[in-house]
């Protein structure tokens, strides 16, 4: 039950980043789980209703993406899923394979909003030139 | 796969090539998305590397034995040390939840070992392993082992600047742990095989069918089996010991594990 610590890291490494882009909110953090990342989606969810409370991530939805295992064949390099722990290539049944996804365990995407959760002060959010936010930019 | 550093985390790796730099930010009316792509390990991650450069540092070769309680870690470490300590300045870092009994165990065959009690914790990260370090005197010794939880689930998911994994499964556990347990038999660099002395009373358990079980994982990690009460059976595992120590002391040094977690390679 490594979850909690897991989704307690989380919880940190969002709130720092957020930090240093100015961010008064988190509106949502996007977490890439692979299948063979060792973690239970479902605890991970569960252990972050936990984690949020009383930080600044707090209002936070998390939204986990499933990574499927997917093998590379060295024999006929064929790139396919592999479902039920079998990893043999889909392709030429090889199991001469080197796994290409399925075992992340990533902060992939968040969701920041310069706007407090509750009154609509954006008192000191224009003072920065990185911090405005103003721009339409990408 | 990436072809910037071999790991598993596909296209976006490529593209921001500074992991844990905030690459792409898209903003509109106050509102910010940043792609991130950070391991959420990035903290023991970092930790670990740091544990790993400590080891460099001192030409320490650092082995990290993972199995369910009762495996037969400590003992393995026992006959080991008997083996091996003539010639090999040995220290161990043990981690449970409770009691100093393993450390005691270990001490008495004249080697440094620190005991890490982990509360409720189910697995050693980093941090601990930092901590336990610092009560080694890591420059006197040549093999740092360190005996994690017993627990063939969470430790997988934690480097810890280890060398080495090695995954221990005892006779009397069955022959299929590793189809039970992939993400743990996948990170192992070695697989033993303990208490081989109880093969002749368990009839059912075959060494083939282990073996058979990993390679179904796309492994081609080395099998091995040994008694730790009969000392005549520990020959493959001290010399894969002792030719880890020398790959490590060597020119090919080595890169830590092939199935280990992306984020290590990532950072």
């Amino acid at each position: 039950m490594h979850e909690l610590g897991l989704a307690q890291g989380l919880v940190r490494q969002a709130v720092r980043i957020a930090a240093e882009n100015d961010a008064k909110r988190i509106e949502e953090i996007v977490v890439r789980i692979g299948a063979l990342a060792g973690v239970e989606a479902d605890l991970f969810a569960r252990a972050y209703e936990a984690a949020r409370l009383g930080t600044a991530a707090e209002g936070a939805a998390l939204v986990l993406e499933a990574s499927p295992v997917e093998v590379r064949c060295c024999i006929c390099g064929a790139i396919g899923r592999v479902e039920d722990g079998g990893f043999g290539c889909a392709g030429c049944g090889s199991r001469d394979v080197v796994m290409v996804a399925g075992d992340e365990l990533l902060l992939v995407r968040l969701a920041l909003s310069q706007q407090e959760g509750t009154d609509d002060g954006d008192t000191d959010a224009r003072d920065t030139d990185d911090g405005g936010w103003g721009a339409d930019h990408v | 796969m990436c072809e910037a550093c071999g790991c598993a985390a596909h296209l976006e790796h490529q593209v921001n090539a500074e992991p844990g730099r905030e690459a792409v930010r898209h903003v509109r009316d106050g509102r910010a998305t940043l792609e991130v792509m950070e391991h959420l390990l990035e903290g023991n991650n970092r930790a670990a590397e740091h544990n790993r450069a400590h080891f460099a540092t001192n030409g320490v070769l650092a082995v990290n034995l993972m199995s369910a309680p009762g495996s037969g870690k400590t003992s393995l470490l026992e006959a080991t040390i008997e083996a091996l300590s003539d010639r090999y300045r040995i220290g161990v870092i043990v981690g449970d939840l409770a009691t100093e009994n393993d450390a005691q165990r270990l001490r008495a065959k004249h080697v440094q070992a620190v005991q890490i009690t982990t509360g409720q914790a189910c697995h050693l990260d980093a941090e601990m392993v930092h901590d336990g370090l610092h009560a080694l005197d890591v420059a006197a010794l040549d093999i740092v082992f360190i005996e994690n939880v017993g627990n063939l689930v969470c430790p997988a998911s934690f480097d810890l600047g280890e060398h080495l994994d090695v995954v221990l499964l005892s006779v009397p556990e069955g022959d299929d742990k590793p189809a039970k347990y992939p993400v743990m038999f996948r990170k192992a660099d070695l697989v033993v095989i303990t208490k081989s002395d109880l093969l002749a009373v368990m009839d059912d358990f075959d060494p083939r069918r282990v073996e058979a079980h990993v390679r179904a994982l796309a492994s081609e990690t080395p099998v091995i089996g040994l008694s730790s009460r009969q000392p005549a059976t520990l020959a493959h595992w001290l010399a894969w010991i002792e030719d880890a120590l020398r790959r490590q002391r060597g020119a090919d040094r080595i890169v830590p594990a092939q199935g280990s977690q992306i984020g290590e390679r990532l950072g």
